[in-house]
């Protein structure tokens, strides 16, 4: 029985064996991996690519207090973005399962319709939820626009839960008892986490102060993007520090949203200044990178 | 000689709802295909997993049927001069290709013109579908498409993956999103071999063997015994049976257990979970109880060791422990407590939160007379949707409402309107059990409609996001079958677009839902629509009455009243028509329609207070002779000015009378 970090190695290495380059997780907070600039930008325009990630992925409204077996306020997502899409995505995909040792043969896979879309994002896909004996594993997911754009080469995503995932494979029905390395349990390494930033987010959060940090973000996202159209060497501009500001913002609005600080008309317009940004920062890695090629 | 044909699309896995509207579509746009290319086949039929769409064709000829069109050339006049051919009869050989003699003469209505028969030999059928078939495959309708290849490229449900294009023992050639047609299919993700040769004798067999059953029928039946086998009873449950049928190419019922300390959580949570979340058949016992069991059905031939099992039953438990912990959770805090966190939950972005909605939605249920328990299920309908069990199984709306209100102790009548206030759910659901239910469903639907439809919100062709045709359609159920006595027209407001949308529903309810006939129903609609229980008295009433001998033919003497007093351009409206004077009424048929009309007024008048309308139609209808005589013996447009016009006014008045109950004019006679 493999423990949750050896999964996780096997994922990855199964996936540096197809051609993917295998990355860290991103270093600021995310509601999905797909928000990481290694997906969210590297499937906009014509190259190909290929990588893996291990994304910790933070979702405020899902927090606890540790307390339910199977939610979390942050959940370790493997990210795999395939550009293009290989004809035996599928296959790949399946045989990665059985190189963490799921014996394909004995159990049950449906992939049931489940098509992805985020407005915050300007980002949308085709695909499924793929269901393991009825539990959701993994969401597969055919790109089709990114930050409001066509996209040149349609990418396959796949996420796969790794608490789920491992849970199911050590046959544990809480994800605190999963076991994280030989001898630790993955509420060894994660209780306090999910229990003290349940504690924050739900009661010590100044609301005042996200609301600042929000407009301040948003702010000197806004002065960056502005700034790219005069800007003369473009290959230098920095896209990527102003993407992390759109980050930042959509992490400062998860949070106030699951304060219930977020009435519905500011929540709406709310989501339109997010995405906002990110379309921004979209169209300018898509113009640096055009700029580039040219070069 | 006749072949079979076999088409098979290999793709990724199609949505289950998909499936069988597009191999429904695939067949006709087959159809079209032969018929636009002078080709036949003596069967069609199709088949279809989530990972393919099959059409099998019988007795296709191997070629095309020859042609023959007559080409129409000069006159005979000018092609030839004394028996010899001129330039014109030369230019036109020369078009077609042939020597002069080659060319004959036809006698047509403008005289006689010189003209080819052109023959044209049929084209091998093969090279027809290899030509035709991939703009045929994509033109297959989906909801929902998506490009794969790249930008620009083919668009489909999912990735097509293989094509098999037999047609006898050749594959018929072609391309389709770089994948080419062949004779290899593939089994079963996982227990099917890949590149199966096939031919279309074999293909079934082979696929079969291959742990695939491309017959739906074949996988329903499947199923069906299997659930048999099982010896348990399901809940039947017709459209998840469907969804199973279409997500799996080897279905296998299997049974499974579960904790039945969970029976302790209400019925509708743990059927939702089974049914929405885990797509499994409840299981019931003898008594017709829910059991702690359940059923699912894979995608695979068997489970030996039970591991399926034993993963989709801890899958369950944990989904069960959620919906445990949401139900303790969400009894922490009353719906009561719960309405001002309505605001922070939208309605629709225009129309504001729910919070909006329940304010106006408590309003209306008290302006149409709701008792103070319905008021209070109107203020509470919504709270539910700021439970934690709401937002997971969003599903259980309404009724998760009305089982956390009785559990807070609400009164019946509060809980159960709340429970029931999305009801009727379809035009074959029910309606709301009590009055309360059914002022409060009501109530929610007509706001819904004011508000999409003043900001501008209609429903066009296939699109209505906010289910509007089913919200008017549940207006309309409600109102008739729960007998309600309620201005339809005035709670609509002035919204004339509202209006007619509600027009075209009461259409439907009353012809297609309750069988009236389409003229009976413009009919009676034409002489208003205010009160609905009224609306389908006086069709009852009319219903009745058409059969007897002197319906239709009063009818269509009402429809020639009509049309004279659009002559004399007198508007039969809501305006009440001037008094006869008897005085210059004539003797004979005139004053004896005047004298029986008088009669019958005061009595149809009585008849029509009392909803009697059957018997105030029978009355209207016994004066048809004395109608009839009147237009047979009297001119209406008399030379007096006076007379004519208390002839016009005598009309005018018999009209008014009977179209308060239908306007006659719209039912279609056979005079």
């Amino acid at each position: 029985m493999d423990s949750f970090q050896e999964v996780l190695f096997k994922l990855k290495n199964y996936w540096s064996q197809r051609g993917a380059i295998v990355q860290e997780a991103y270093d600021l907070e995310v509601g999905a991996g797909t928000m990481a600039p290694e997906t969210f930008l590297r499937v906009l325009g014509p190259k190909p690519y290929r990588v893996a990630y291990v994304q910790p992925s933070r979702r405020p409204a899902d927090g606890r207090y540790g307390e339910n077996p199977n939610r979390l306020y942050k959940h370790w997502q493997l990210q795999v973005i395939l550009k293009p899409s290989p004809a035996d995505v599928i296959d790949q995909y399946l045989a990665s399962l059985e190189a963490i040792g799921i014996d394909l043969g004995k159990h049950d896979i449906k992939f049931e319709e489940d098509n992805w879309e985020s407005p915050t994002l300007g980002a949308w896909g085709i695909g499924w939820q793929v269901m393991l004996d009825g539990l959701e594993i993994t969401q597969f997911t055919y790109f089709q626009q990114c930050g409001g754009i066509d996209l040149d080469l349609v990418p396959a995503e796949l996420t796969y839960g790794l608490e789920r995932l491992t849970a199911f494979l050590q046959g544990k029905d809480s994800v605190y008892d999963i076991e994280w390395a030989p001898g630790v349990s993955y509420g060894d390494v994660r209780l306090a986490d999910e229990v003290q930033f349940s504690v924050y987010n739900f009661e010590m959060a100044d609301l005042a102060t996200l609301w600042k940090l929000f407009g301040l973000h948003e702010k000197e996202c806004q002065r960056l993007l502005d700034a790219y159209k005069d800007y003369p060497d473009k290959r230098r501009f920095p896209v990527l520090p102003a993407y992390d500001q759109v980050l930042k913002c959509s992490h400062l609005f998860n949070l106030l949203d699951s304060r219930g600080a977020i009435s519905v008309t500011e929540r709406v317009a709310m989501i339109g200044r997010v995405r906002k940004l990110a379309l921004g920062a979209a169209q300018c890695w898509m113009d640096q990178s055009g700029a580039e090629a040219l070069q | 000689m006749s072949l079979p044909f076999l088409l098979e699309i290999g793709t990724e896995e199609i949505p289950d709802w998909m499936i069988a509207p597009a191999l429904l579509h695939l067949q006709s746009l087959f159809q079209e295909l032969l018929d636009q290319n002078r080709l036949s086949a003596s069967s069609l039929k199709t088949d279809g997993t989530p990972r393919r769409l099959i059409l099998h064709a019988e007795g296709l000829p191997a070629r095309q049927a020859d042609s023959e069109e007559l080409v129409s050339g000069p006159p005979k006049a000018a092609a030839f001069k004394d028996g010899q051919p001129t330039g014109a009869a030369l230019g036109f050989a020369r078009k077609m290709g042939v020597e002069v003699s080659a060319l004959e003469v036809q006698a047509t209505a403008r005289g006689e013109y010189v003209c080819f028969r052109k023959k044209t030999v049929g084209r091998q059928t093969r090279d027809i579908l290899a030509a035709l078939l991939p703009d045929l495959i994509l033109k297959i309708y989906f909801p929902k498409t998506m490009y794969w290849t790249g930008k620009g490229g083919p668009r489909f449900i999912r990735p097509i993956r293989w094509l098999v294009a037999l047609l006898g023992d050749e594959v018929v050639p072609f391309e389709v999103a770089g994948v080419c047609s062949g004779d290899r299919t593939y089994g079963h993700r996982l227990l099917g071999g890949k590149e199966l040769q096939v031919n279309s004798l074999n293909y079934e067999q082979i696929l079969k063997e291959n742990f695939v059953l491309v017959s739906p029928a074949q996988r329903r039946a499947r199923i069906e015994a299997g659930i048999a086998a099982l010896g348990v009873k399901v809940k039947p449950d017709p459209a998840l049976l469907d969804t199973l049928v279409y997500i799996t190419e080897y279905p296998t019922p299997i049974l499974g257990s579960f904790d039945p300390e969970f029976l302790k959580l209400p019925e509708e949570v743990l059927v939702t979970v089974m049914r929405h979340h885990q797509k499994y058949f409840s299981v019931e016992d003898a008594e017709g109880r829910l059991a702690p069991q359940f059923v699912a059905v894979m995608n695979t031939n068997a489970d030996p060791e039970g591991l399926v099992r034993r993963g989709n039953e801890r899958v369950l438990r944990a989904r069960f422990n959620d919906a445990r912990f949401f139900w303790n959770v969400d009894q922490h805090k009353k719906l009561a407590d719960r309405v001002a966190d309505l605001a922070h939950v939208t309605f629709q972005t225009k129309l504001g939160s729910y919070l909006d909605k329940t304010k106006r939605v408590a309003k209306l249920v008290r302006r149409l007379g709701g008792s103070s328990h319905a008021v209070r299920a109107a203020e509470l309908c919504k709270c539910d949707l700021t439970t934690e069990m709401v937002k997971e199984l969003t599903e259980l709306q309404g009724v998760m409402g009305g089982l956390y209100a009785r559990a807070q102790g609400e009164p019946e009548e509060v809980w159960r309107a709340i429970y029931e206030h999305y009801k009727p759910a379809s035009m074959e659901d029910s309606i709301p059990a009590t009055p309360a239910g059914r002022l409060v469903a009501l109530a929610d639907k007509l706001d819904t409609l004011q508000g999409c439809f003043r900001v501008g919100l209609v429903p066009s062709g296939s699109r209505d996001p906010f289910a509007l045709r089913r919200a008017a359609q549940g207006v309309v159920k409600i109102l008739v079958e729960g007998k309600l006595v309620l201005p339809l027209g005035r709670l609509i407001g002035r919204d004339a677009a509202l209006a007619e949308f509600f027009l075209d529903r009461l259409r439907y309810y009353f012809k297609d839902v309750r069988g009236f006939c389409y003229d009976e129903v413009n009919a009676v609609l034409a002489a208003g629509w205010d009160d609905l229980t009224d609306v389908e008295s006086r069709l009852a009433a009319i219903r009745a009455v058409r059969p007897t001998e002197n319906f239709e033919p009063l009818a269509a003497s009402f429809k020639r009243i009509k049309n004279i007093l659009r002559q004399a351009e007198i508007q039969v409206g809501q305006a009440v028509p001037p008094a006869i004077d008897a005085a210059l009424l004539e003797p004979g048929p005139e004053a004896d329609l005047f004298s029986a009309f008088a009669r019958l007024r005061s009595r149809v008048k009585r008849f029509r207070k009392k909803k009697e309308y059957q018997a105030a139609l029978e009355a209207i209808a016994s004066l048809r002779p004395r109608v009839d005589l009147f237009f047979d013996k009297v001119l209406v447009n008399a030379p007096d000015s006076q007379i004519r016009q208390n002839r016009l006014t005598l009309l005018h008045n018999l009209l008014k009378e009977s179209s308060a109950i239908a306007d006659f004019s719209e039912i279609v006679t056979s005079q």
